[in-house]
């Protein structure tokens, strides 16, 4: 980092230097504004990828292997493609280059290429006048497979190298393994006055937006691919397809169009893009392929499933001496992000809370199932529920209140973890104090009757990371501007707005920065012709990292208004001030410009105006290998407190309040990041309860439908209480921090200490259903002689 | 091959010709025949709410409905709010969808044509609902982003604006306003 990266946490404008915190006016920044495609969307004007109808567009659909992990013997196509109204059929042949988000680890194809290893993998795609035609294609199409043992259980895949998954590697059925130490973890237990040693399971989820991935292609006479697609990442599809259809990359060009939903679940590259863009390439005609509901839960990239071991060691008065993990993923059927995965396994627990001492032993397996990848709170949110829940087995044992526990291990602001990552700000112990007092915390707890009860869980997360997922030192975040004659301020960004703002974002910066108000800002993103590179949307880096290439390109752009304006009154540029679309001088009130003169003055000045400005994050991160990975410019922080009661009749769990405080560093628009952290907590408390993604024992996903997937409906939420703590980041744009996947986290813990404190069960195992409280509710019974004596109600 | 069908359609107050197979949908005919794009596609089962349109005032999911038994009835798809509020003497878009604007309820914006119809019969039928109100109303439309509470508020806010009243403070507002009583 440079420091054209770092911009300071104040105000643009006031008595001292652009960005002092001793500027506290802003104008835009911290007020609930509307979205800039709020009214868009509001009316249904915005177009989504499937809302692209182009003249003579061809739709194409997809064959799918029926079995589970399978040689493919022989494909015929040739019926299919005799069929009148087909233009194409490609099978794996068509393009035989693999590929993975990951450079370390490209082990998929757009088609599969002499095997099939889920049930849902993509074996054939046709392009047909219409959908129905295409689709009595596919039943055209004869593959014969020859079948494999196939591989549910990630423990049998831990001990059983054949049949390989992935043929050629020399680790056999294992994707990665990472172990790590962090100080000498068994002298720290042996010398703990309390140790809990446990087992925790996080089952499958998945994203579920609501929107299905679909992507739109058509070539030009010229030769040039044009792809619209439902991507959260048009960066890597860019590059992707540019390997797969082994074409020059500079004859492709990605474009994003509204996206309806990702979560993580449309960061990789998938199988319909590719196969669009080579149908679009072979018939010269434009080609659409949207997945069914049913095959968006093929492609899955869900939250993995983890078999969670923890031991855990603390003093008298409740101080963690060390944590030491092993951990078991399931990570389905290809790479994906699976090697991120399996560090920020381990790498992203080390905070809120001060570890002396940490050891993980994480190891990521394949098996036979839909692919598993990130979601919301990437790798993190397993071993966060597993460690939370633990926490308050040893507030239990110390018979400390779990709140207190929490506030003891404080690790403390601008400090080093364990594991090295540098934490800056570090609002988790406001973030206890909010949820303490607005949940009732003193007074209501034990006092709810029976069946109720509240509890609590912290986290942290990350906001970006600064491994770039294909190694380079170039800038993460670039931004544009283009200034119109007219007064209209134009942004490109190539970050991508897939429904928590990043547009919005960018305009309110703008109009802070060059004081002009939000209507005259428009912006153009995800479009790589159009916009510099940006990273994408994950691993919540959009707001940092492009808000400061935003503030970046902003400055620049202000030196030359003020310096135009300055020249012409002949004053010192300190005394020239923009703001609401005027320019003034802050010495004589007498005199002032509108904005737009301003812009003529500086175009007339220096030349066609416009700047760049690009962030890039310092060098960061632990000096071992993998030391890098979690490493964040800053991390967000949050607690929860959920409110919640059983029936011990149904083993029901009702969820009847949920306070979320989380510290986002500056709330650059307050009702965004509310929504993002209620969205979020909704999320967990989906997977928590509901929703499960997992497949019978053929292989078959169990209900790859949203009624059968169980997705909460308004009559299944609780109420949200968002409560913002700003801890302003030093390095954040106006010192902001991400807020779209860290409230997740501990909304599952939360829940399950709740259960502890409303009827004394634990539960460890998600979700949390009614056959298990109902079990777990016997059992506790059936011990109960034993369980008095702990005096537990 | 299936038969074709030619038929008409009374949409947003248009009654507009349409040809397209028999065994098409009305979320079909509207989006890929008229053009229509509005109404959205997240499941094609009925499960999702994402195509609501209303049908004589009333939610209807138009990807369990054949367009043809739609033949006579007054259709009103998102795109028919504006074009009938500014017809009524109003400006700019329906209250109801300002309100979703102003109050942050549009996140990805995928679910929001249906929810925002499921949204506006309430209102119709019933001006100042309550929450459990909304809940029931709104049971049919998934929204994966937000988690219901600031739709809940859009809905609110457009009651309040409508009937003067004021609205109510949301969570994080309390707690700003409680921290500048204090300080
Ligand atoms: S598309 Fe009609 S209910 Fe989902
Ligand atoms: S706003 Fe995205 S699904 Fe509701």
């Amino acid at each position: 980092m440079s420091a054209r990266d770092l911009h300071g946490p104040g105000a643009p404008w006031g008595p001292h230097e652009p960005g002092s915190k001793a500027n506290v006016d802003f104008k835009v920044v911290g007020r609930a504004h509307a979205k800039v495609d709020g009214l868009a969307k509001a009316t249904g004007a915005a177009v989504y990828a499937d809302d692209i109808v182009l003249p003579g567009m061809l739709h194409a659909k997809t064959l799918r292997s029926p079995h589970a992990h399978a040689k493919i013997r022989r494909i015929d196509v040739s019926k299919a493609r005799a069929l009148k109204g087909v233009h194409a059929v490609i099978t794996g042949d068509a393009m035989p280059m693999k590929y993975g988000v990951i450079p370390w680890t490209p082990d998929e194809n757009a088609l599969a290429v002499d095997k099939v290893r889920f049930i849902g993998d993509p074996v054939a795609a046709v392009a047909a006048i219409d959908e129905d035609t295409a689709n009595a294609a596919l039943k055209l199409i004869e593959v014969e497979y020859e079948l494999l043992h196939a591989f549910f259980d990630p423990h049998e895949s831990l001990v059983r190298a054949e049949p390989a998954i992935h043929e050629g590697r020399k680790e056999g059925n294992i994707s990665k393994s990472v172990q790590l130490e962090f100080g000498a973890v068994e002298t720290a237990l042996a010398g703990a006055d309390v140790v809990v040693e446990d087992d925790y399971f996080f089952h499958g989820s998945t994203h579920a937006p609501i929107e299905p991935h679909c992507a739109v292609a058509t070539y030009s006479p010229e030769g040039v691919l044009t792809l619209w697609s439902a991507t959260q990442i048009t960066h890597y599809v860019h590059r992707a397809l540019a390997r797969v259809l082994e074409l020059p990359a500079h004859r492709i060009r990605v474009i994003q169009p509204c996206l309806g939903g990702a979560f993580g679940g449309k960061s990789d590259p998938f199988s319909l893009e590719f196969c669009v863009a080579k149908l679009a390439m072979l018939t010269g005609r434009a080609v659409k392929m949207l997945w069914t509901r049913e095959e968006v839960f093929y492609a899955h990239r869900g939250r993995h499933p983890m078999y969670l071991h923890y031991r855990s060691g603390a003093t008298k008065d409740g101080k963690l001496t060390g944590v030491d993990a092993k951990i078991l993923i399931d990570g389905g059927s290809y790479s994906s992000f699976g090697l991120v995965t399996t560090y920020y396994s381990g790498q992203l627990l080390t905070g809120p809370y001060h570890f002396p001492t940490y050891r993980f032993d994480s190891t990521r397996v394949f098996t036979n199932k839909p692919p598993c990848g990130p979601k919301r709170g990437h790798g993190s949110v397993q071993p966060r529920f597993a460690f939370e829940v633990q926490l308050d087995q040893l507030a239990e044992k110390l018979a400390l209140d779990p709140i207190e526990i929490r506030r003891r291990n404080f690790q403390g602001d601008f400090t080093r973890t364990v594991n090295g990552q540098r934490v800056t700000s570090n609002g988790f112990l406001q973030c206890l104090d909010e949820v303490e007092r607005a949940s009732g915390w003193k007074a209501r707890r034990g006092k709810l009757g029976p069946g109720r009860g509240l509890g609590v869980a912290g986290s942290m997360y990350i906001s970006g990371t600064n491994y770039p997922v294909y190694p380079n030192d170039m800038p993460q975040a670039g931004v544009q501007l283009k200034v119109d004659r007219s007064g209209l301020v134009t942004v490109f960004t190539g970050g991508n707005d897939i429904g928590q703002g990043s547009n919005s974002m960018c305009a309110y910066i703008v109009a802070e920065e060059l004081g002009i108000p939000l209507e005259r800002i428009r912006v153009v993103a995800a479009d790589t012709d159009l916009c510099p590179v940006d990273l994408g949307a994950y691993s919540s880096r959009v707001t940092f990292m492009v808000g400061n290439a935003t503030i970046d390109a902003c400055r620049k752009l202000r030196e030359k208004l003020v310096a135009a304006v300055a020249e012409k009154w002949q004053c010192a540029p300190s005394r020239v001030r923009l703001i609401e679309g005027l320019v003034i001088d802050l010495d004589d009130t007498s005199r002032s410009l509108t904005s737009v003169e301003a812009f003529h003055l500086a175009e007339t000045k220096f030349d066609t105006l416009g700047s760049t400005g690009s962030y890039n994050t310092p060098k960061l991160g632990g000096d071992y290998r993998g030391g890098t990975i979690g490493a964040s410019p800053a991390y967000s922080f949050t607690a929860h407190v959920v409110d919640a009661s059983v029936d011990t009749e149904t083993g029901r769990i009702t969820v009847h309040d949920v306070w979320i405080a989380h510290d986002c560093g500056r709330a650059l628009n307050p009702m965004i990041v509310a929504g993002q952290m209620e969205g979020s907590a909704y999320m967990g408390l989906a997977e928590a309860l509901y929703e499960e993604h997992d497949v019978n024992r053929f292989g078959l996903h169990r209900g790859p439908s949203l009624l059968d997937y169980r997705l909460p409906t308004s009559l299944d939420t609780p109420e949200f209480r968002a409560l913002i703590v700003e801890s302003i980041d030093p390095e954040g744009p106006y010192g902001a921090k991400e807020a779209g996947e860290g409230p997740l986290h501990p909304c599952l813990p939360a829940l399950s200490n709740a259960i502890y404190d409303a009827v004394g069960i634990r539960l460890k195992h998600l979700p949390f259903t009614p056959a298990k409280v109902l079990a777990a509710l016997r059992a506790k019974q059936e011990s109960a002689p034993l369980a008095a004596q702990g005096g537990k109600r | 091959m299936r038969g074709m069908g030619e038929y008409q359609l009374e949409v947003n107050g248009d009654t507009q010709p349409v040809s397209a197979p028999d065994h098409w949908t009305l979320l079909e005919v509207l989006r890929y025949r008229l053009g229509l794009t509005g109404s959205k596609q997240g499941c094609d089962k009925g499960d999702c709410g994402a195509c609501t349109v209303l049908v004589d005032g009333k939610p209807v999911l138009a990807c369990l409905t054949l367009a043809r038994a739609s033949e006579g009835r007054a259709i009103t798809t998102i795109e028919g709010l504006m074009p009938a509020h500014l017809r009524a003497g109003g400006t700019g878009a329906d209250p109801l969808q300002q309100a979703f604007d102003r109050c942050g309820a549009l996140q990805c914006g995928f679910c929001q044509p249906g929810m925002i119809l499921s949204a506006r019969a309430l209102l119709d039928r019933c001006p100042q609902p309550s929450r459990e109100d909304m809940r029931d109303a709104l049971s049919g439309n998934l929204c994966r982003c937000t988690g219901y509470t600031q739709i809940f508020e859009a809905i609110e806010s457009a009651v309040a604006e409508k009937l003067q009243l004021q609205p109510k403070l949301r969570s994080w507002e309390a707690q700003r306003a409680a921290k500048e009583s204090t300080r």
